[in-house]
């Protein structure tokens, strides 16, 4: 890189600048980008390598996890954080809920020509200040442009390492009959902040993102000692979608309660007033856990000690079913199904 | 939420579900319909039929807006946007139904066809001003609930002299398909008394529903689209019932009266004419039942302007869409519910939007059916 800097005279222009095609064609623009905007923000030893992996050290014990996602959130900024900083979120939770450390990120940038790089410098800064504030750094990355109109300003996708250590199980199919299911906080608080950024709807409200990394909670509660059994963040879908996925992995019904479920008063008017149900709401730092019913007081309370659990409730129990319903007894005194979610009630939310 | 969560209190419904139970007759059974989707919709999403004792049914009715849309008028929106290349906007709920060829409002788009989700009409006429070299087209569905914006819309349109904006109109009318559910009950329907529309008789008032409760003697309770509206709507109905009566009662007293909103009426009166007869899916052809685009209008009316042709088309064979419009059937009913048609796959409308009898059913209550 430091070759092609030489040869590139005009430092990049933060403040006026555009993407161009040229940025992502591999060539001395796309080097000044990664040097100038990514590394300049992220760079730490091992993304300073270069290559096109990064070699990290390898864990003395246990085994490996690893999870990739993409984020083409709209819009690219929203109350309470930015495609940025949920990149780094939501890769470091599907990581950390299966119970692992998480240790490295890549981030593979996709960006439309003509996008400002001021707001691909917010965007960068706002990543490295997430995975500094997780201690988790950006080991590699990638760069693309694609032609104006075939993208959408920035697509992010980040793949995470991490490890789990030994006799930690948590798995999607190891809910049991009998179990408790909590949840780790507010829903659909992500959601709603982003619809309320959509200037279309034309309204205003006081939501923030929920983002966050979720690790720190996870790390508190397995040492609880609680028996956990699955942990989850359920993000596109809602808590609706994630309780379905664990049913069908797991072979067994669900009935939670309505009452217990926490929303938040803002969440609840604006999603009455737009008819969506916050239960199919995405969160971005929220987690579904899954114990050994008489652990759950125990977990619980371990959540609570933590700031991202302080609202953190019981809300049902897992059951024997065939057919593998997630049921609720609604609040006002009735029964019905909590089913899949069935086209995109929210779509580009994440 | 203040003013929502009261209609929605666990406590008072317990209290009002052990009156109900008190007072049925235990030696009768009592069958009412909810004529509106937002009736079918609040029932299952709050268990509502779980408080009522065993004697009571609930039937869901016709009043779906997209459930009733037959084929052939998707089928002309589909042909706005993919034959006439115009932009096509409409409410969202009305994207995912079933159309010809294995078309619905959502594949078309997947295919080129320019078409947008909107919130509101006026939203249509925004794209109409920001598009002034493309023809916009607003699919008008529903209802007299959705039918004064619509008005709005048109007027607002012809203010601003738009060349390029047009509607098409598939607005119906809810006493018509009252008068249908009444003709046919009694024969394979047996019905007690309506749950009558909210939101409609908002618009309309209460008057409308005055010559069904005489000349059927069936006892109509105009209600709220709240839990505990619908369930003290059914306490009403049963001592109106017991009581012998068949008067159309009021318990959405908060919003409708007897005379509706007269300047939603007017500006109704101003823009549409009665068409002479409208296809309904589930209840046929019915006269004086549809809205059309007065003469005045007409530069804004999508049929005259595309020169439209409506083609009816039936419904797929399987499908008992029709019988569950009219409450002759279940849903559970159907061959197809369930395993052919699924909200993700739907063969027939009632399984498209969470208002439908099919999709209430589906997504909330199917755990009953096993």
């Amino acid at each position: 890189m430091s070759e092609a800097r030489k040869n590139y005279l005009r430092p990049l222009d933060l403040k006026n600048g555009r993407v161009d095609m040229a940025h992502g064609a591999g060539g001395r623009a796309m080097a000044q980008l990664i040097d100038e905007l990514f590394a300049r923000h992220l760079g730490n030893e091992w993304l300073a390598q270069g290559d096109d992996g990064a070699v990290l050290p390898a864990p003395g014990a246990g085994r490996l996890v690893m999870a990739t996602d993409s984020h083409v959130v709209s819009p690219l900024f929203f109350p309470g954080g930015d495609i940025g900083c949920l990149s780094v979120h939501g890769t470091i939770n599907d990581v950390a809920v299966m119970g692992a450390q998480p240790l490295w990120l890549s981030a593979a940038f996709i960006l439309e020509e003509g996008f400002p790089l001021a707001d691909l410098a917010r965007i960068v800064a706002s990543m490295a200040k997430a995975a500094r504030e997780a201690g988790v750094p950006i080991v590699t990355g990638d760069t693309k442009v694609v032609e104006r109109g075939k993208g959408d300003g920035v697509f992010i996708t980040t793949t995470g390492v991490g490890v789990v250590p030994p006799g930690c199980e948590l798995s999607g199919s190891r809910a049991r009959p009998g179990d408790a299911i909590l949840v780790s906080g507010t829903l659909g608080d992500h959601g709603m902040a982003i619809m309320a950024g959509r200037e279309s709807l034309g309204f205003e409200s006081p939501i923030v993102s929920d983002t966050a990394a979720l690790h720190g909670l996870i790390a508190t509660m397995l040492a609880s000692g609680a028996d956990i059994r699955v942990l989850r963040d359920p993000t596109r879908g809602g808590l609706a979608t994630t309780l379905n996925e664990i049913t069908r992995q797991s072979g067994v019904g669900m009935m939670v309660h309505e009452k217990a479920l926490p929303v938040s008063p803002a969440v609840a008017a604006a999603c009455e007033f737009l008819g969506l149900d916050p239960l199919y709401v995405a969160n971005e730092g929220k987690l579904v856990a899954i114990c050994a019913q008489n652990d759950a007081e125990m977990l619980l309370a371990a959540m609570r000690s933590h700031p991202l659990g302080a609202r953190a409730a019981i809300i049902g129990t897992v059951q024997e079913d065939p057919h593998r319903f997630v049921q609720m007894t609604t609040a006002f005194g009735g029964r019905r199904i909590v089913d899949w979610l069935t086209g995109d009630q929210l779509p580009r939310i994440c | 939420m203040k003013y929502i969560d009261e209609f929605r209190d666990g406590e008072v419904a317990g209290k009002l579900s052990a009156a109900i139970a008190s007072e049925v007759n235990p030696a009768r059974r009592y069958h009412f319909m909810e004529f509106c989707g937002g009736h079918t919709h609040a029932i299952s999403r709050y268990g509502v039929a779980d408080l009522l004792p065993e004697n009571v049914r609930m039937i869901h009715g016709p009043g779906c807006p997209v459930c009733v849309l037959p084929i052939g008028r998707v089928d002309q929106a589909i042909r706005l946007a993919l034959e006439h290349g115009a932009i096509l906007c409409t409410y969202g709920d009305c994207l995912r139904v079933p159309a010809s060829d294995g078309l619905s409002l959502l594949k078309a788009k997947a295919r080129g066809g320019d078409i947008r989700m909107i919130y509101s009409c006026a939203d249509a006429v925004t794209l109409a001003q920001q598009n002034p070299d493309k023809q916009v087209v607003f699919f008008a569905i529903g209802f007299e609930t959705t039918t004064p914006p619509t008005a709005v819309a048109i007027k607002q349109a012809a203010a601003l002299g738009l060349k390029n904006f047009s509607v098409l109109c598939c607005h119906v009318l809810t006493p018509p398909a009252i008068a249908s559910i009444m003709e046919g009950a009694d024969q394979q329907l047996h019905l007690d008394g309506f749950v009558g529309p909210a939101h409609v008789s908002t618009i309309i008032g209460s008057r409308p529903y005055e010559p069904f409760a005489l000349q059927y003697g069936k006892p109509v309770v105009i209600a709220g689209f709240e839990p505990l509206d619908v369930l003290q709507a059914i306490r009403m109905l049963i001592r109106q019932v017991n009581e012998g009566r068949a008067e159309v009662e009021n318990e959405f007293v908060r919003a409708v009266d007897r005379d509706g909103n007269r300047k939603a009426q007017a500006l109704m009166e101003e823009v549409f004419e009665l068409r002479e007869s409208f296809e309904w899916r589930g209840l046929g052809t019915l006269p004086l039942s549809a809205r059309k685009i007065r003469a005045e209008f007409a530069v804004f009316d999508a049929e005259r302007r595309f020169a439209l042709a409506y083609q009816p088309v039936a419904d797929h064979k399987g499908c008992d869409c029709g019988e569950i419009l009219r409450g002759v059937k279940r849903p559970q009913e159907c061959k197809l519910f369930g395993t052919v048609c699924t909200p993700e796959n739907p063969v027939g409308s009632c399984m498209v939007s969470s208002e439908g009898a099919c999709a209430a059913h589906y997504t909330y209550g199917r755990y009953k059916d096993v």
